[in-house]
């Protein structure tokens, strides 16, 4: 029969051409665009390598990159932290469903605000003159106003674990619930410690959540730039920050090719997280 | 983010009708009436046989009470949408029929007019031409006064002829622009907060400010407040701050690396409400402003300054420009609304907000004497000062910052500007925000 050995790609077509139309297109589109040759007011096809020499060479670009992965590494490293720590409250020591159900919902409350007013909502607060400097000064804690808390690293990776970490919690938790609770009285009957418990039996079982939450924060992080931009006060560079400023200034090619480098380095990335951990088979 | 799109339309009644239906309209009717009841002394036919004009610019002038106003004096319906400066350069190369009039600054003109998108004006059909201020024709202010650095208004204001694309050292009948609105930029200081008397650029790189100060991070103007600061300092002296060698841009950029480097800046700001929060907040006490910035900062209750420096100001013009694809009808409905534009109504408008106006006798007329006494002649105000929208800005007895026109427009150190080497400048701008 014909009919059935179309049906599957049928099936697959409207998936395709979605992606097609609105990731390789776009994707395409960019890095064909990242050869071309710019001026001050116009772009012209060519195939020139230039804007990948300046974006390579120059030291700036280094230094944004390092200080990307930075905030990257800090980000991912306690948005695990705590989103692990989270999920592991809820899917072990609350005991009822509709409890679970609940308290995950109130973590997603946040959420229903935009995420532009949650990170600017940090502002007045960590200012000089803000709530938590003055709370602190009324107290007799400190004398000055503490000036690292806004416009700073401590700012951006704050306002960033702040708006991240439920990336980290929903796909944890979600691995967490399933683990076979025999598992772990099995574990416990065999003489094991809850610190074993937690370390043989729990974390192996979470890492496909783990990588999930991973690499929803990798990407979102090596992507940002109007946090990076806000908390710092314009301070500190991010490679998003990088891209918005060149097409600021219409050299678009520039900004290509570091949206094609930043690509590749997310892959790649991706591909590392991935080779540790075998998502699939949780799936 | 600065990014930002907005489309306004000032009236709508020709919305739903098709351009070419429009101007075929238009150039039928065009000979038919001049005159009616001109209750404005301008001729109201196009009332009659509506025109749209399509204007893009940057936000200050494009305002809908503009439009408003046009739309009831002339019939002229005016599109405007406002765009951040690197938007308008890039629209004007290379959407040359996506606009009908151009709103851009004379830097921006320095360049795109070479791309021939736009036409130059005859200034014979100009009404108030003789009136406009010379800064825009001559360059001088007064017979006495020395042109300031930078692109100023006059080096680009004329063409030798009306397809020409190079720009004529001296006035000629073909004009780019008519100008619209100027200002003259300077610091701006919370003076209950600095606690010494400011008076010069580079008191923004006194110690006892360290973590308390802001420039501005859009990199064609940040340049030119930082080459003010480092010339004020005592850095480079340049030969033009307005068009600087890669070696003096070299010296100003790795001056602001080791200031920041050394925490001299709380953070770099890229639209308006930043500057205005950075201020009211007390995490600035100095920095890079634009006067309406003071203004918003003042209307809180707060206390701002804008503080008249020393070396002079950095100052800043926008004007009027008619695309190439104009012609017939509706090129008389563009010539017909610049006159409106310099008539006075407008002029008034805008003084009231504290910018400057082309033509200031016809904005005159449009005024109080007290309020012309508060805004250019730098008297104290004898009655609350409203702005248009009826607000009070400044109560009875205050002055001006900075006082009067001749005052201000007259200490002018340099225009904003494009350089030669601006790709270069820019570069390393990136690199002074990354480090």
């Amino acid at each position: 029969m014909t009919l059935s050995r179309i049906a599957p790609y049928l099936q697959a077509a409207p998936l395709t051409l979605i992606l097609a139309a609105f990731l390789v297109l776009p994707i395409a589109t960019i890095v064909m665009v990242s050869f071309w040759d710019y001026d001050s007011i116009q772009i012209f096809p060519d195939f020139v390598f230039t804007n990948y020499e300046e974006t390579i060479t120059s030291p700036v670009t280094w230094r944004t990159y390092l200080n990307t992965l930075k905030y990257t590494v800090i980000v991912w490293a306690v948005t695990l932290l705590v989103g692990f720590w989270v999920a592991y409250y809820l899917a072990f020591h609350i005991r009822s469903a509709t409890m679970q159900m609940v308290l995950f919902l109130v973590c997603t409350i946040p959420f229903l605000t935009s995420n532009i007013i949650r990170m600017i909502s940090w502002i007045p607060f960590l200012g000089r003159n803000g709530l938590l400097n003055q709370s602190l000064m009324t107290m007799g804690l400190i004398d000055q106003p503490l000036e690292f808390l806004l416009f700073s690293d401590f700012a951006v990776v704050l306002a960033m674990v702040h708006l991240y970490t439920l990336f980290m919690v929903t796909p944890i938790f979600n691995t967490l619930m399933r683990i076979d609770r025999a598992l772990i009285e099995a574990a416990r009957d065999a003489g094991a410690s809850a610190f074993q418990i937690l370390t043989n039996v729990i974390i192996p079982l979470a890492k496909p959540g783990i990588a999930i939450g991973s690499i929803f924060v990798v990407t979102l992080v090596m992507g940002d730039f109007i946090t990076v931009r806000f908390m710092s006060g314009g301070q500190s560079a991010s490679v998003g920050l990088m891209m918005a400023n060149q097409i600021a200034l219409l050299q678009y090619p520039a900004a290509a090719a570091n949206a094609v480098i930043l690509l590749v380095l997310v892959l790649l990335l991706v591909a590392a997280i991935l080779r540790i951990v075998n998502i699939r088979k949780e799936l | 983010m600065s990014k930002k799109t907005t489309d306004r339309t000032g009236a709508s009644g020709a919305k739903g009708v098709s351009r070419r239906g429009l101007l075929k309209g238009a150039a039928a009717l065009g000979g038919l009436a001049v005159g009616g009841q001109a209750v404005t002394g301008f001729p109201t036919v196009w009332a009659q046989n509506p025109i749209t004009l399509r204007q893009f610019g940057t936000g200050v002038s494009n305002l809908n009470a503009i439009a408003e106003k046009c739309k009831a004096d002339l019939g002229i319906t005016l599109q405007m949408t406002a765009l951040d400066s690197d938007a308008v350069s890039q629209r004007v190369v290379t959407q040359a029929n996506s606009f009908d009039i151009a709103d851009i600054e004379y830097w921006i003109c320095k360049k795109v007019f070479a791309a021939g998108t736009l036409q130059p004006m005859d200034v014979a059909k100009i009404k108030y031409y003789d009136q406009i201020v010379p800064i825009f024709t001559t360059g001088k202010l007064t017979p006495e006064s020395k042109i300031a650095q930078g692109t100023a208004p006059n080096t680009v204001s004329f063409v030798d002829g009306p397809d020409s694309k190079k720009f004529a050292p001296a006035p000629t009948q073909w004009m780019t622009l008519i100008p619209t609105i100027y200002n003259a930029d300077t610091l701006g200081i919370r003076p209950d907060l600095v606690g010494r008397p400011i008076k010069n650029w580079k008191d923004i790189l006194d110690p006892a400010f360290k973590g308390k100060t802001s420039i501005l991070n859009i990199p064609s103007i940040g340049i030119m407040d930082a080459a003010m600061i480092c010339e004020s300092a005592g850095i480079v002296k340049y030969a033009d701050k307005g068009n600087m060698t890669k070696a003096e841009i070299d010296i100003t950029i790795d001056f602001l690396i080791k200031t920041k480097q050394a925490g001299q800046f709380r953070a770099f700001w890229k639209t308006f409400d930043e500057s205005v929060n950075l201020m009211a907040s007390g995490e600035v006490v100095i920095q890079s402003m634009w006067s309406p910035a003071v203004a918003a900062v003042r209307s809180k209750g707060i206390p701002c300054v804008y503080q008249p420096l020393e070396e002079g100001y950095r100052a800043w013009g926008g004007g009027l420009g008619i695309a190439k694809h104009l012609k017939g009808a509706q090129l008389d409905a563009a010539y017909e609304y610049i006159n409106w534009y310099l008539s006075g109504w407008v002029g008034a408008y805008l003084n009231r907000q504290g910018y400057y106006s082309a033509v200031l006798s016809t904005a005159e007329k449009n005024m109080t004497p007290d309020e012309w006494a508060f805004w250019m002649l730098g008297q104290p105000a004898k009655t609350d000062i409203l702005s248009p929208e009826g607000k009070v800005m400044y109560t009875a007895g205050a002055v001006r910052d900075g006082g009067s026109f001749k005052e201000r427009m007259g200490a002018v150190a340099c225009w904003n500007s494009v350089m030669d080497e601006d790709r270069y400048m820019v570069r390393r701008w990136n690199e002074f925000i990354a480090a």
